[in-house]
C-alpha cells in the first residue's frame, strides 16, 4: 500500500488485575493508509482496547507490547509522554460516543473547538475563533455565530457529534479513530453524520479508524474491515467482499439481526467454537 | 468449592447459605482489599485493640480504675504504673482500659440510634417527594443548623448531666447528615429500572423502601457512621470535660482530662495519656472510614 | 376483544407558558395473542406511552384499559398480574444486591404466591437458564443472561402482556438473535400478547404483527408489519426511518434529501 500512515505488527495488550494478567488483545497486525478501516467485535473484544493503545490512552495497569507500531517515523512504543501529548490531538485525533460526556458542559461550544486550535498552534485568540466559526460551517452547522455561543445541553446530540467532529478536524489531523461515533444518535441524523465525515477526510487525505459493532453500517462506509473477536482479528477483508466472508464467526454476525421483512422464523444464533482461539 | 459443599449441607436453607456464602466471598476479598492499604490496615488494628481492651479490661488492667490510693498521688510513670497516678492515686493506664469500655458504649448506642433514624428520614424522604420530602428536609435543616455541641449543651442542662442524656444529645446532633446522604442515595435510585420493576409487581413503598432502596443506601451510610464515630468521640470527651457527660469516679477519657487540667503542668501524664488515646482513637475511626469507602463505594 | 386499548392519551410536563406536551391523543389497540411494536427516533414518545401503561405517570389524560379493566392513575395490584414489563438496560434493571433466586422469589412473596420453589424452578427453564444460576447474583451473569433473567421475573407472575422497552438494543447482535427468538418462542407457546418499543425496524418486523411509527408524540402511521416490508408505507415519514434501515443495500450518498 503506498503512503502508510500507522503500521501495527503483533499488538498485544494485557491487563493486570489484582496480581492475575488478562489478555485482551492478542497478535493484532494491520497497516492504514489513506482510507476507512473499520475495527468491528462485539462487546469485549478488545476493538476500543486497541484504538486506545494507538493513543497510548489505556490504562496504568495495562501493558502493551508489538513488533512494530509506528507512526510515520515515530515508534508509537518509545515515543516520550511528551511526544504524545503532540500527537494526541494535533495529528492523530480521536471522536467518541457521546457528545455528551465529551464536551465540556461549562464551555461554550465555539471556544472549545478554538481551544482545540489553541492547543496545538500559537496564534492570537482572534484566529483561533475565527478558524472555529469556518470550521463549524464545514460541519454544515447552519447559523456558525449562534451555534458558536451554545452550550453543549443546548445542542441535539447530531449537532454535538458534529461539534465533536469539529474539533477534532480543526488541528488538521493526519488520522481519527473514531470509536463507535454514531451509536448515540438516531439513525437519520446517524447518516448525515457519517456523510460528513466521510467528505472531511476525503477532502483533506485523512486515515479513518473507525469503530463499531455494527456490521451493517461498516460494511457500507468503510474500505476495510478487521473483524476481531476475542482480542484477536479473526478475518481482515475488504467491505465489498464481506459477502464472501470465509470466518464462521464474520458469517454469524453478519446473519444475526434481523432485516426488514425477515421471512426466517428462527434467528441463528452463534455457535462459538473453542478453536477460533488458536488461529 | 466453598458454595457446593455450603449448598449441600443446607438444601432446605438454600437461599440463605448462598447468600451467606456470597457476603463470605466478599468479606474475604474486602479484607484483602483492607490490607492492602496500609493507613486502612492501621485504623482497622487500633479499632480492634479498643475492642479487645474494652472486651478484657478486667485482665489487662493492672490495677483496680476506682481504688484511690492518697499517699501514692499524682506519681509520674513508672514501672509500677505505666502512665502514672491521678491526684487521688488511681492508675490511669487501668482507667484509659476501663474507659475504652465507655467510649465504645457511647459509640454504640449513638450508632444504633442514629444509623436507622437517619436512614429511615432520608431514604422516605427520598422516595416519596413532595410534601413529605420538604417536611422532612426542613426539620432537618433545623438540626443541622444549630451547632452539635451548644444542642448537646442545653439538652443535657434540661435533663441533667449523666452519661445517657449525653448519648441522647449527641444522637440528636448526629442523625442530620446521615440523612441527608441516605435521601440523596435515594434520589438517585428512584428512578432506576430495578425499582420501576418493583414497584410494576404491585410492591408496597414500605417494601421497596425497606427491603430494596435501603441495601443499597447501607455501605455509603456504613462508611458515613464510621467517619462520624471520630466526630462522636470528640462530642463525648466534650461533654465530658465540660462536666456533662460521665460522671465521677467513672474513668470516661474526656473527664478524665477535665479533672487532669489543674495538674497539667506539674504532672503532664494526667492529661496526655487520655489526651494520647482520644486522638489515637478517633484518627483510628477516620482511617478506617476512608477505608471503607474505598471498599464499599459502588463506583469503585 | 382487544387486550390493550388506548384511547385518546395525551400526556404534558410543565405548566403554563412552560408546558410541554409529550403525547397528542395516541391511539392504539392490541387484540389479545398480538404482538404490536412502537417505533421512532429519540424523544418521539414511545417509551412515554409505555411508562404510562406500567403507571410511572400519573397526571396522564384518557382512556388506558388493559384486558377489559379500565386503568386507575395509580398502579394496582390486579394490573401488576395482567401486565409486567422488560427494560431496555439488562444491567440496570436487576437489583445489584440480590441473587437471582431473591429477585424471582419478591413478587411471588408481594401476591403470596404458594409453590414458590417450584414455579422460579419452572420459570427459569422457560427462559434457558437452568437452576444453578438461582444462587448467583447479577454481575456473575453477562447481558443476555441477565436479560433471561429479566424475562423471568416479568413471566413468573404468569401475565398475559409483556411490555417490551427496547429489550434488545443493549445487547450484541449475536445475543439479540437469541433473546429474540426466545421471546418469539414465548409468545407462541404461552400466547402473550407484546407491545414493544423499539428503533430498529429489522427487529420490530421480525417480533410484531403491526407496528405504530410515532413522530414528535404523535402517532404518524399504523401498520401491518408485512405492509411495511413491502413498501406499503404512505406517509413520507415512515419511508425515510425504512430508508434509512436499508442502507445497506446502498451506498451512502445522499446527504442532502435528510438535512432537516
Amino acid at each position: 500500500m503506498q503512503n502508510t500512515k500507522l503500521e501495527v505488527k503483533n499488538l498485544q495488550i494485557s491487563f493486570s488485575h489484582e496480581g492475575n494478567q488478562v489478555n485482551a488483545v492478542r497478535d493484532v497486525s494491520f497497516s492504514l493508509g489513506q482510507e476507512k478501516l473499520a475495527i468491528v467485535g462485539e462487546s469485549g473484544s478488545g476493538k476500543s482496547t486497541v484504538g486506545r493503545s494507538l493513543l497510548k490512552l489505556h490504562p496504568k495497569n495495562a501493558t502493551v507490547e508489538a513488533e512494530k507500531l509506528l507512526f510515520g517515523d515515530i515508534d508509537l512504543l518509545k515515543a516520550s509522554e511528551k511526544t504524545m501529548r503532540d500527537i494526541r490531538g494535533r495529528r492523530i485525533s480521536m471522536i467518541m460516543q457521546d457528545p455528551k460526556y465529551s464536551l465540556n458542559p461549562v464551555m461554550k461550544v465555539g471556544d472549545q473547538i478554538a481551544e482545540a486550535y489553541l492547543a496545538h498552534y500559537k496564534v492570537s485568540k482572534k484566529i483561533a475563533q475565527e478558524k472555529a466559526l469556518v470550521m463549524l460551517e464545514k460541519v454544515q452547522i447552519r447559523d456558525p455565530k449562534r451555534v458558536y455561543s451554545l452550550y453543549p445541553h443546548e445542542v441535539s446530540g447530531g449537532m454535538g457529534q458534529r461539534v465533536m467532529i469539529a474539533m477534532m478536524l480543526i488541528p488538521e489531523p493526519e488520522i481519527i479513530i473514531a470509536d463507535e461515533p454514531t451509536s448515540a444518535l438516531d439513525v437519520s441524523v446517524q447518516r448525515q453524520v457519517l456523510n460528513l465525515l466521510d467528505e472531511l477526510i476525503n477532502e483533506s487525505n485523512i486515515g479513518l479508524i473507525f469503530i463499531s459493532h455494527d456490521l451493517d453500517l461498516v460494511r457500507n462506509y468503510c474500505d476495510r474491515v478487521l473483524v476481531m473477536y476475542a482480542g484477536r482479528v479473526v478475518e481482515s477483508i475488504k467491505a465489498s467482499e464481506l459477502e464472501n466472508a470465509h470466518h464462521p464467526y464474520t458469517q454469524g454476525l453478519l446473519k444475526a439481526p434481523p432485516r426488514i421483512g425477515d421471512i426466517r422464523h428462527r434467528l441463528p444464533t452463534l455457535e462459538r467454537d473453542p478453536s477460533w482461539l488458536y488461529n | 468449592m466453598m458454595t457446593n459443599s455450603t449448598m449441600a449441607s443446607s438444601a432446605t436453607s438454600k437461599s440463605t447459605s448462598a447468600g451467606m456464602v456470597m457476603l463470605l466471598q466478599m468479606l474475604v476479598h474486602g479484607s484483602k482489599r483492607i490490607i492492602h492499604n496500609p493507613l486502612t490496615a492501621a485504623g482497622l488494628f487500633v479499632v480492634m485493640l479498643l475492642l479487645i481492651v474494652a472486651m478484657f479490661a478486667p485482665w489487662i488492667a493492672t490495677h483496680n480504675p476506682l481504688a484511690q490510693e492518697l499517699s501514692n498521688s499524682l506519681q509520674p510513670p513508672s514501672s509500677e504504673h505505666w502512665f502514672g497516678t491521678d491526684e487521688f492515686g488511681r492508675d490511669i493506664f487501668s482507667r484509659l482500659v476501663y474507659g475504652s469500655r465507655i467510649t465504645l458504649y457511647i459509640i454504640t448506642l449513638v450508632t444504633v440510634i442514629v444509623g436507622p433514624i437517619g436512614l429511615a428520614i432520608g431514604t422516605i424522604s427520598g422516595y416519596f417527594g413532595g410534601v413529605i420530602d420538604t417536611i422532612f428536609m426542613r426539620i432537618t435543616d433545623i438540626f443541622i443548623s444549630f451547632p452539635g455541641l451548644v444542642l448537646a449543651l442545653a439538652f443535657v442542662a434540661a435533663l441533667g448531666p449523666g452519661l445517657e442524656h449525653a448519648v441522647i444529645a449527641i444522637a440528636l446532633t448526629s442523625w442530620p447528615p446521615i440523612a441527608r446522604l441516605a435521601r440523596a442515595e435515594t434520589l438517585q435510585l428512584r428512578k432506576a429500572d430495578y425499582i420501576v420493576a418493583v414497584q410494576l409487581q404491585g410492591a408496597s413503598s414500605t417494601r421497596i423502601i425497606f427491603r430494596h432502596i435501603v441495601p443499597m443506601c447501607l455501605s455509603s451510610v456504613i462508611v458515613r457512621l464510621t467517619m462520624n464515630m471520630a466526630g462522636i468521640i470528640l462530642t463525648a470527651a466534650g461533654l465530658g470535660f465540660l462536666g456533662l457527660g460521665a460522671q465521677a469516679p467513672l474513668p470516661e477519657w474526656g473527664a478524665m482530662i477535665s479533672t487532669g487540667r489543674s495538674y497539667m503542668l506539674e504532672h503532664w501524664w494526667l492529661v496526655a495519656a487520655p489526651g494520647a488515646a482520644i486522638m489515637l482513637v478517633s484518627l483510628a475511626f477516620n482511617l478506617l472510614g476512608d477505608g471503607l469507602r474505598d471498599l464499599l463505594d459502588p463506583r469503585n | 376483544m382487544n387486550m390493550i386499548n388506548i384511547e385518546g392519551l395525551n400526556l404534558s410536563f410543565g405548566s403554563g407558558s412552560n408546558e410541554s406536551k409529550i403525547l397528542h391523543d395516541v391511539n392504539i389497540q392490541v387484540k389479545a395473542g398480538e404482538s404490536f411494536g412502537l417505533v421512532g427516533e429519540s424523544g418521539s414518545g414511545k417509551t412515554t406511552v409505555l411508562r404510562c401503561l406500567a403507571g410511572q405517570y400519573h397526571h396522564w389524560s384518557g382512556q388506558l384499559s388493559v384486558n377489559g379493566n379500565s386503568l386507575q392513575h395509580k398502579l394496582d395490584k390486579k394490573r401488576c398480574i395482567d401486565m409486567q414489563m422488560v427494560f431496555q438496560d439488562p444491567y440496570g434493571s436487576l437489583h445489584p444486591r440480590h441473587s437471582i433466586e431473591t429477585a424471582l422469589a419478591e413478587p411471588l412473596k408481594i401476591h403470596k404466591m404458594d409453590n414458590k420453589d417450584q414455579r422460579i424452578s419452572s420459570i427459569l427453564k422457560k427462559v434457558g437458564l437452568d437452576d444453578s444460576f438461582r444462587y448467583r447474583s447479577p454481575h456473575q451473569l453477562s447481558g443476555g443472561q441477565r436479560q433471561r433473567v429479566a424475562i423471568a421475573r416479568a413471566l413468573i407472575l404468569e401475565p398475559q402482556i409483556l411490555l417490551l422497552d427496547e429489550p434488545t438494543s443493549a445487547l450484541d447482535v449475536s445475543v439479540q438473535a437469541e433473546i429474540l427468538n426466545l421471546l418469539k418462542e414465548l409468545k407462541e407457546k404461552e400466547g402473550l400478547t407484546y407491545l414493544m418499543v423499539t428503533h430498529d425496524l429489522g427487529v420490530v418486523t421480525y417480533l410484531c404483527d403491526r407496528v405504530a411509527v410515532m413522530q414528535n408524540g404523535h402517532i404518524v402511521e399504523t401498520i401491518s408489519s408485512s405492509n411495511l416490508a413491502n413498501h406499503g408505507a404512505s406517509e413520507p415519514y415512515t419511508k425515510m426511518l425504512l430508508d434509512c434501515c436499508y442502507h445497506t443495500e446502498a451506498r451512502l450518498n445522499d446527504t442532502t434529501s435528510f438535512a432537516n
